[in-house]
């Protein structure tokens, strides 16, 4: 069988085998997202349940499990209305818009020492660059759903994703001269040692900004002014129902835990074990797979993305304008110089 | 690759001024506008300072640096040093200009430096990267500057206007530089001139290439046909941005036609010849008689500053060392008068009131016979008068055409040059021969009065004595 | 035969509909989407040329942040679509007329005798680990410094110019000044007026 199976294989001009294989990579990839996007739906209405002393969704499976499930059946058995006057096509794209960046980005992410679909040297550029087209989906969705709540939402996305992503891409800037390179797996190397040599360290206040930017460009609590449920209904997606609707939260969560799994990487040192360079621990710990430490180390920064909104209040439009301008952009210019210095310098144990 | 720190030195005056700019733009956020005079002196101290830094380090022979793509020679550091002059004087006349209008702020002063840098990147450029960033660099001090009063509508339709079409000169310059760096392979004017003389270049590239840097050009100049904006901008920005535009820009031009054209490009000489010929008689013929038409004095001078550029370019013309100094010498010459035209419209001018019709002028010799004369200076040397500097300066740049035997285009000058002269003497007729129509005493500050004086009083100077001015515009360029 | 010449294809044609789209679509916002269209394709073109660096940054600078901006500001314009297109059979001899002389010279002067992979040569295959990244940022930073520090110079120049020409009061618009507000008093606002009382008629 086996054998039959792999004369078939052979049979496969070689281009479309390295395409066979580069879509199957894609499947295993994307596959597990978009269960995780599922289940973290679960988790947050679990994590927020315990956090306000309610239970959260216990009805559907065993303690609640197979909500996320019942949800989506609910989303796709839904009609998709189009309100009249909107811009029919734009209005379909635009959910597609936004989900289809979000996924692209996993293709240059290691989960582990060589598990990675595309090696590229321009990683974090790719990131950056593509994660800055999500924008489109939000502000085509606003303003082609001809709506003025929609409208709203999607001007004050694009503000909001515009700012800051400069603070973004600054925090990345010393995150890339910290590692002096661009590729993920690069960085992550250049992190290791112990849990001391990673980038949160020597890269604090960028560590800070970059998630905190991360919350905003994500459009999450308490940066969801996008949505703003109390002032402007939902947003940008207040006219989309349906499976439409979803593939707006799809994107978002898919945004969620790839900010989070960068941070992992770029900050937390990615797939290196927490244990290195602690005698006694490091070998203990030493059949754990790398992938087990990326996965741990991101939810956890996802567990700070539920915490947040259960904690803090929306912050006000021209708030949110001031601490992305006038707050993360000075702080990410002045770390900057100093990492710059410290490269220089040769600073240890980071930079040298 | 190793790297070696570049040397600095010749590009002194540069940093000197961006730094200063940045000083000056912190330390006007502290002043109130009581204490904005603070902001003027150290813009003028800005301009001092470079001054004196690029008297420093001059050097005879050109000295390259930044990996060619900077130059220090003779002529950038004379160029650089009027630079400074105009600006300086349009510091002075502007002052109380500016007060009246609710205009004097921090602002103005840092865009005009701003324009003084991207200037002095002009004068220094050896590579068409950085000519073209100078460039970028003072016409968007520009744009800002002429929009600078928002609540008048005028200055922002010349604003626009200036912005949209300067935008497209720029766009011209870069697509012929781009074709100029596809059929040499070097963005250097050195290597350019001498990928030229190798015939290394291809041909059909490099004169189109040259087509579309001279359009450029002239758009900066202001040369005919492509002088549109220019009696827009001129009648439509405050005085004070006019008189700034009008004098130093016009160096700046200068410098980057000699650079561009004559260091980088001296190889297709007999090619632009022919395309600035025609710029040249355009420029003269037009500016001249449209000003005959002009009842607005700001839009006379600005048909006169484009009958000027012809001159200016005929000096060019002649493609050889007598020639250019002879257009160095122009522009120089130029510069000085126009600034003091348009000091003389600010003199009159005052809160509320614009002195720019020609009616304004009128029996200005009833109420003040010292400047009437100066504005006579100013005037005659314009239309090209002797003993006035204008003379000589128009003298020099038609023997320079004659020389190469042009003759024919040195003649169609002097006769444009004398129809020119009646819009000239008309002022002067109104200054001298008729009635007052507004006698309000003419009140500005001390200093402006002054450097008024000796601007007319250096007018007539250089008539009687021009030989130090054009043996040093000689020397530089020989 | 390679992959790449294929996709070079692809991705050139949608580059040149697309920017075809851009100056003949009636609608704005879809003139906008089609530069971006073509901005993407334009980045994948440079890709097939191995310069990452650019075609990233391409996408990064011009979709991510400027046209985002754009149709930022074509939505809040609601732009009238007739007037824009008045005049359109007036200025089309004169704009035919140039364009075409363009056409033209682009032919004479582009084409392959100028600028043909004969006289221009092959682009240079690198090897894996050619970083493009690093190559332009040490071309910048030391060959091109001193045109790097002047661009550096006119982004100032933009954001000085750019708020000087607009934080400013508008005099045409309106404010309240509380303090105005608070001092005011009874006999600013209120004329006792003394009358006698009227007859009846």
């Amino acid at each position: 069988m086996i054998e039959l199976l792999l004369s078939i294989w052979n049979l496969v001009p070689e281009a479309l085998q390295t395409l066979l294989i580069i879509i199957l990579k894609i499947v295993v990839i994307a596959v597990p997202i978009m269960l995780s996007v599922a289940y973290i739906t679960l988790a947050e209405r679990k994590v927020i349940g315990f956090i306000q002393v309610r239970i959260g969704p216990n009805r559907v499976g065993p303690r609640g499990l197979l909500q996320p499930i019942a949800d989506g059946l609910k989303l796709m058995m839904k009609e998709v209305i189009i309100p009249t006057n909107a811009n029919r096509f734009l209005f379909v794209i635009a959910p597609l818009l936004a989900l289809a960046p979000a996924l692209a980005c996993w293709a240059v992410i290691p989960f582990a020492d060589g598990w990675v679909l595309a090696d590229i040297d321009a990683g974090l550029l790719y990131v950056l660059a593509l994660s800055s087209l999500g924008v489109y989906g939000l502000i085509i969705a606003g303003w082609a759903s001809n709506s003025k709540y929609a409208f709203l939402g999607s001007i004050r996305s694009a503000a909001q994703m515009v700012s800051y992503e400069i603070a973004m891409g600054f925090a990345l800037v010393g995150v890339l001269m910290a590692a002096g390179s661009m590729n993920l797996s690069a960085i992550i190397e250049s992190q290791s040692g112990s849990f001391l040599h990673w980038f949160w360290l020597p890269l604090f206040p960028l560590f800070l900004v970059y998630f905190i930017a991360g919350l905003a460009e994500t459009n999450r609590a308490p940066f969801d002014v996008a949505e703003g449920e109390s002032e402007i209904v939902a947003g940008f997606h207040v006219e989309y129902s349906g499976m439409a609707f979803a593939l707006f939260f799809l994107a978002e969560y898919a945004n969620m835990i790839l900010i989070s799994i960068l941070t992992a990487i770029m900050f937390m040192g990615g797939w290196l074990s927490p244990f290195q360079g602690i005698p006694l621990l490091e070998d203990l710990f030493a059949f754990v797979p790398g992938i087990v430490w990326i996965l741990a180390k991101t939810s956890f920064l996802l567990f700070l993305f539920l915490w947040f909104r259960a904690t803090f209040p929306r912050y006000r439009y021209d708030q949110v304008m001031r601490l992305g301008w006038k707050v993360f952009i000075p702080i990410t210019i002045v770390w900057i110089l100093v990492i710059g210095v410290g490269v220089m310098a040769e600073l240890g144990p980071w930079f040298d | 690759m190793a790297f070696e720190i570049p040397n600095f030195a010749p590009a002194l005056p540069e940093i000197f001024v961006f730094t200063m700019i940045c000083v000056v733009l912190i330390v006007d956020l502290f002043l109130t506008d009581k204490n904005r005079s603070i902001t003027y002196l150290l813009s003028q101290a800005t301009l001092l300072g470079a001054a004196i830094l690029s008297v420093v380090i001059q050097s005879s022979v050109p000295e390259y640096t930044f990996s060619g793509t900077f130059v220090n020679d003779g002529m950038g550091t004379v160029l650089k040093l009027f630079i400074y002059l105009s600006t300086a004087v349009v510091f002075i006349y502007s002052r109380d200009y500016l007060i009246e209008r609710g205009l004097y702020k921090g602002e103005f002063f840092v865009l005009a430096l701003f324009a003084v840098l991207g200037m002095m990147v002009m004068v220094s450029a050896n590579n068409l990267l950085t000519i073209y960033l100078g460039l970028e660099v003072l016409s968007l001090a520009m744009y800002a500057m002429v929009a600078l009063n928002r609540d008048s509508s005028i200055a922002s339709e010349a604003a626009m206007k200036y912005f949209v079409l300067g935008s497209i000169a720029s766009g011209m310059l870069l697509y012929g530089m781009s074709m100029l760096y596809g059929a040499t392979g070097s963005l250097d004017h050195t290597t350019i001139a001498s990928a030229i003389s190798e015939g290394s270049g291809d041909d059909i590239v490099l004169k189109f290439a040259l087509v579309f840097i001279v359009i450029g050009l002239a758009f900066k100049l202001g040369a005919v046909p492509f002088h549109m904006w220019v009696p827009d901008v001129y009648h439509g920005a405050p005085t004070a941005i006019t008189l700034f535009i009008s004098a130093a820009p016009k160096i700046a031009a200068f410098a980057m036609l000699m650079r561009l054209l004559v260091e980088g490009l001296g190889g297709l000489l007999e090619h632009w010849q022919d395309m600035l010929i025609i710029l040249a008689v355009l420029s003269i013929m037009i500016g001249n008689v449209i000003a005959i038409a002009q009842s607005n004095i700001k839009r006379m001078l600005a048909y006169s500053t484009i009958s000027h550029i012809g001159f200016l370019i005929l000096g060019v013309i002649a493609g050889t060392s007598d020639g250019y100094a002879a257009s160095m010498f122009y522009v120089i010459v130029y510069a000085l008068m126009s600034l003091a035209a348009f000091g003389m419209i600010m003199l009159l001018s005052r809160k509320g009131f614009e002195a720019d019709t020609l009616d304004d002028f009128k029996g200005l010799n009833q109420r003040s016979p010292w400047f009437a004369f100066m504005m006579l200076i100013t005037l005659f040397s314009m239309a090209g008068v002797p003993p006035t500097v204008g003379f000589y300066a128009k003298l020099a740049v038609l023997s320079a055409v004659v020389d190469i035997g042009l003759v024919w285009l040195a003649v169609l000058a002097v006769i444009f040059s004398v129809i020119g002269a009646f819009y000239y003497l008309r002022v002067i007729k109104y200054m001298y021969f008729d009635k007052a129509v507004d006698n309000t005493p003419i009140n500005s500050a001390y200093d402006m009065k002054v450097v008024m004086s000796a601007n007319g009083v250096i007018i007539l100077l250089l008539g009687i004595y021009p030989t130090g001015l054009i043996a040093l515009c000689t020397s530089v360029l020989a | 035969m390679s992959i790449e010449p294929i996709l070079f294809y692809i991705f050139s044609t949608i580059l040149v509909l697309a920017s075809v789209a851009v100056v003949t679509v009636r609608n704005p916002v879809y003139a906008a989407l089609c530069l971006v269209l073509a901005f993407f394709t334009c980045a994948a073109v440079w890709l097939l040329l191995e310069a990452e660096f650019l075609a990233l940054v391409l996408i990064l600078v011009y979709v991510g942040a400027v046209m985002v901006l754009f149709l930022f500001v074509i939505m809040m314009l609601d732009i009238n679509l007739v007037r824009s297109k008045e005049g359109f059979i007036k200025y089309l001899p004169a704009g035919g007329f140039v364009a075409i002389l363009i056409l033209i010279e682009m032919c004479v002067v582009l084409g392959p005798e100028n600028f043909g992979i004969e006289i221009t040569g092959e682009p240079l295959k690198h090897a894996a680990d050619y970083s493009n990244t690093k190559e332009l940022g040490v071309t910048l930073y030391t060959q091109y410094a001193y045109p790097f520090e002047i661009a550096g110079a006119l982004l100032l120049l933009a954001i000085v110019a750019a708020i000087t020409l607009t934080m400013r009061r508008r005099p045409d618009s309106k404010y309240q000044d509380p303090a105005e507000q608070v001092s005011v008093r009874r006999d600013d606002r209120v004329r006792i007026v003394k009358m006698a009382a009227e007859k009846k008629q």
